[in-house]
């Protein structure tokens, strides 16, 4: 970590312990289907034993903003940082309810989900702009990182100085290319793993520590 | 009567005199008609997250579906004489580059690399 990184740190450390201020919000980001609720559940299920919300293979299945506070990481060297987890929906610039039809969805149900979808990813915005103190942006590994959204809202999470780390998720699958995601955003550190079958995690966990603490 | 697809061209001028919300309602009142519209310098970060925002408001059903956006990654502000000074002397806009915007159903990103946006447009 860097002499920046770590003034920054003692400082907001300092500053918390004197006005008491609240816990840091982590919110997890990222495009729709990335396995941000998945992650958000495998980290609240390793240190407090519950889950946050449901998931699905129909993008959009999270469409309201879910916040599971006062979760502890710790380390073996003693380390810790107590955090709330804001598991975000998936940004995206458009939203066409056909595309849940294209899943099975009746017409009446894909409208439904597509108005909650929308009404969803205004609110993320509106919590990366008001409520968040640092960032989990999730990229799938097969997918090209190199989309606007992507590169949209990495330039969001930087303009507001919040520390970020960058997870290429799904690496249990064959297609999974994390170096691409490090070529994309070579100015953030990038972890890769896989929220479902749970490999890596130490890895974020210790960068955790080391960005939100 | 000629049959295609309006572009509009903003300049960079035009855009300095404007409020966020704006240039927003600028952007959005077009791509709803099924124009395409050029900014000559793009938006700040935070008037790119007010747009998708404000975006996700205005989707309807067999309606307005949303925008397909492309621009550049912002310049960093070391290369462009800017970085502490200039957030010091409150200079906006730093790093924007040029931005194309259309609706999703009529404009579909072909190829992007670092200098190059290929975007295929379709009338309605």
């Amino acid at each position: 970590m860097n002499l920046f990184l770590r003034t920054k740190k003692r400082l907001s450390r300092f500053v918390n312990a004197f006005f008491k201020k609240r816990q840091s919000r982590i919110g997890i980001y990222g495009p729709p289907n990335a396995g941000k609720t998945t992650l958000s559940n495998r980290i609240v299920r390793d240190w407090t034993g519950d889950a946050l919300g449901p998931v699905s293979q129909i993008p959009h299945e999270t469409r309201r903003a879910r916040r599971k506070e006062g979760i502890t990481i710790s380390n073996q060297n003693g380390n810790s940082v107590t955090i709330d987890i804001v598991d975000t929906p998936g940004v995206t610039t458009k939203i066409d309810y056909q595309e849940f039809i294209e899943y099975g969805m009746e017409k009446d149900d894909a409208i439904k989900r597509a108005r909650e979808a929308t009404e969803g990813v205004a609110e993320a915005m509106h919590w990366l702009r008001e409520d968040i103190d640092g960032v989990i942006y999730m990229l799938d590994s097969t997918l090209d990182p190199f989309t606007q959204v992507n590169i949209m809202l990495v330039g969001i999470i930087e303009s507001r100085n919040l520390p970020v780390l960058i997870v290429a998720n799904k690496i249990d699958l064959p297609d999974a290319n994390p170096s691409a995601i490090r070529k994309a955003f070579p100015q953030h550190p990038v972890i890769p793993l896989s929220g479902l079958e749970g490999n890596n995690m130490d890895e974020l966990y210790d960068k955790m520590l080391e960005y939100f603490g | 009567m000629i049959q295609g697809v309006q572009i509009n061209l903003i300049s960079g001028d035009r855009l300095d005199k404007m409020t966020t919300m704006e240039k927003i309602r600028l952007i959005l009142d077009d791509v709803i008609e099924g124009n395409i519209v050029v900014l000559e310098t793009g938006l700040t970060p935070d008037e790119q997250s007010k747009l998708i925002e404000v975006t996700m408001l205005e989707i309807t059903p067999d309606g307005f579906s949303g925008i397909e956006m492309e621009t550049y990654a912002p310049k960093r502000s070391s290369s462009m004489g800017g970085g502490f000074f200039a957030k010091l002397l409150g200079k906006k806009g730093s790093g924007t580059r040029m931005t194309v915007i259309g609706p999703a159903n009529q404009m579909k990103t072909i190829k992007k690399d670092k200098d190059l946006i290929s975007a295929w447009v379709s009338s309605r």
